[in-house]
């Protein structure tokens, strides 16, 4: 038998009843991600100033993998810098390699639900498409 | 048919013929990917590795003519199997891909003309797709869609519309891998062949579950795959009838597929030669003839009857589970193993993981049937999470009523595990 299933109550809360999933008024940064596999699709939208992440929002359709990872990377990175965020998403995407230590994880918040994601090899790109989509809008910003 | 219920002694023989359901706690209900091998074939390839191994066809001595002797006994085996006329029309490949790649590449350089057009079935596997969606755009042809309805039945009045003068070929599957629904080729083949037209039919998904004979459905060709009826992965066949195989180019070139080679050119072997070029993979066709001889063992009644009665208790206790929509006919006897569905609110992703949590294997996603999942989806009122995708439980004889009650105990936790009720 394998493991648990990690569809634990954190992730179905975020997929059911996403704080962040509207459409943000003017934002200044807009970018779409999309995972083959899965078929998953997120726009994210950020209002970006001053090197500050003032606001942040998605749109899209996914598995539940990909809604709740969005979801709660926008919780944490409200109202963080660039490079606040960018560290942050190092930290969760060496989590889902399982390279992150039990301190870094810590600093993820509930993006710590998603650890466990890191023995289903075949879910991993859900679980990063909202943070690779946010790295790569930061590159350029 | 009358309903055939393998007695308890009969289910462990045969589950015991295959070790990988007795090495993992599984429910492997992804047949229709490719199927789990029993120790007969598994051991059928070992014995010419370890007895028969040499380059066939090459060798003058006693070894290699005893390699050559086991490869085209296995090709008399499927010839047999398949109701073929002869051994000439029994064509070794990898898979039905690229069975399907020669044919299109060769068929269509040997007719195929500007303006032409090729109908193509909206329920194909991309490998019954890509390959003449491309043939017809190197030669200036058209790809034609035959639609289905949406209970998964394929009209004749439909074909019969479609065809037109300029109609050279109908590429269909037997059997759709998301539909499970038997196509009637016999028919089919009968309008094509009224109008001049070759039909072509993808067997991947009906030989391993149904008999199919050639000469009974009268088709030009037909393809299928080795690992997806108990043999290994990189084995397959191409079908064609003899006069069309000789009149056809090669495909590919190289070793044991000529007959003189000369600085300006070359003259080709023989049928089935012709369309072999290099070492072929003998241990590979041993071990499928070894397959069509573990079938023809057990009998295609018996197979039936026990895949059907899997299915139709499987549809039944679905039924049972709150949001779960079937995808085709709500008629289980329509249904050759093969379930594709929906559950309400949650992407076929996330049900295939929660499934695989309970041990239970099946399949997610678009199935390589994307033009049909996006028809399917176009049509249907009412739209799911997750698009166009869909998840499939597809069965073999060797599952079980067991299995079916787990694999709906597991599906039955699906919404709630996800927080719906």
């Amino acid at each position: 038998m394998a493991e648990r299933t990690f569809y634990n109550e954190v992730l179905t809360d975020h997929n059911l009843h996403p704080d962040n999933k509207y459409h943000l008024k003017d934002p200044n940064l807009v970018k779409e991600g999309v995972n083959p596999s899965c078929g998953d699709d997120i726009v994210l939208q950020l209002k970006y100033k001053d090197g500050v992440i003032e606001d942040a929002s998605f749109v899209g359709e996914g598995c539940a993998i990909s809604q709740a990872s969005a979801d709660i990377m926008i919780n944490l990175i409200l109202g963080k810098t660039k490079e606040e965020a960018e560290h942050l998403s190092d930290i969760f995407l060496r989590m889902i390699q399982g390279e992150a230590s039990d301190e870094e994880i810590e600093e993820l918040e509930e993006g710590s639900a998603l650890q466990d994601i890191s023995h289903m090899p075949a879910r991993v790109k859900c679980a990063v498409l909202g943070w690779r989509t946010l790295n790569e809008m930061l590159k350029d910003a | 048919m009358a309903e055939y219920e393998f007695s308890k002694e009969e289910d462990k023989k045969i589950r015991d013929d295959f070790p990988l359901l007795n090495n993992r706690d599984i429910v492997y209900m992804d047949n229709a990917a490719t199927t789990q091998k029993p120790v007969e074939v598994i051991d059928s390839w070992k014995r010419y590795y370890e007895n028969y191994n040499a380059n066939p066809f090459r060798g003058v001595y006693g070894l290699s003519v005893d390699a050559t002797e086991v490869y085209e006994d296995a090709r008399k085996a499927v010839a047999g199997f398949i109701g073929a006329d002869s051994y000439c029309e029994i064509v070794f490949t990898r898979n039905a891909s690229e069975s399907i790649n020669l044919l299109s590449t060769s068929l269509c350089e040997y007719i195929l003309q500007p303006g032409d057009e090729i109908i193509v079935s909206i329920a194909e596997h991309h490998s019954n797709f890509l390959p003449w969606q491309q043939a017809a755009k190197r030669y200036g042809a058209k790809v034609v869609f035959f639609e289905c309805e949406e209970d998964g039945e394929f009209k004749k009045e439909k074909l019969e519309e479609l065809i037109t003068g300029r109609t050279r070929i109908l590429a269909i599957t037997h059997l759709s891998n998301v539909l499970g629904r038997i196509n009637d080729v016999k028919t089919f083949a009968e309008i094509c062949h009224k109008n001049h037209v070759l039909i072509s039919v993808d067997g991947a998904q009906s030989v391993p579950h149904i008999p199919v004979n050639v000469k009974e459905l009268d088709v030009d060709f037909l393809q299928f795959s080795g690992h997806k009826m108990l043999a290994p992965m990189g084995i397959g066949v191409l079908y064609g009838k003899e006069e069309l195989l000789n009149a056809m180019p090669p495909y590919m070139y190289g070793g044991e597929m000529i007959e003189t080679v000369t600085r300006d050119g070359a003259t080709y072997a023989e049928l089935p030669h012709k369309f072999e070029a290099g070492t072929v993979n003998v241990g590979g066709a041993a071990a499928l003839a070894e397959a069509i001889r573990y079938y023809e063992k057990i009998g295609f009644e018996k197979i039936m009857a026990r895949e059907r009665a899997l299915t139709k208790a499987a549809i039944e206790k679905m039924g049972e589970i709150e949001g779960i929509e079937i995808i085709g006919s709500k008629d289980p006897t329509q249904h050759e193993g093969i379930i594709t569905f929906l559950v309400d609110g949650v992407h076929p992703h996330d049900v295939a993981a929660i499934m695989d949590a309970e041990g239970v294997c099946v399949r997610a996603g678009h199935h390589c049937a994307q033009p049909l999942l996006q028809y399917l989806y176009d049509i249907r009122e009412k739209k799911n999470t997750g698009g166009i995708s869909t998840t499939r439980v597809s069965m073999a004889f060797y599952n079980t009523p067991e299995e079916v009650d787990r694999m709906a105990e597991a599906l039955a936790k699906i919404r709630p595990e996800m927080g719906l009720t």
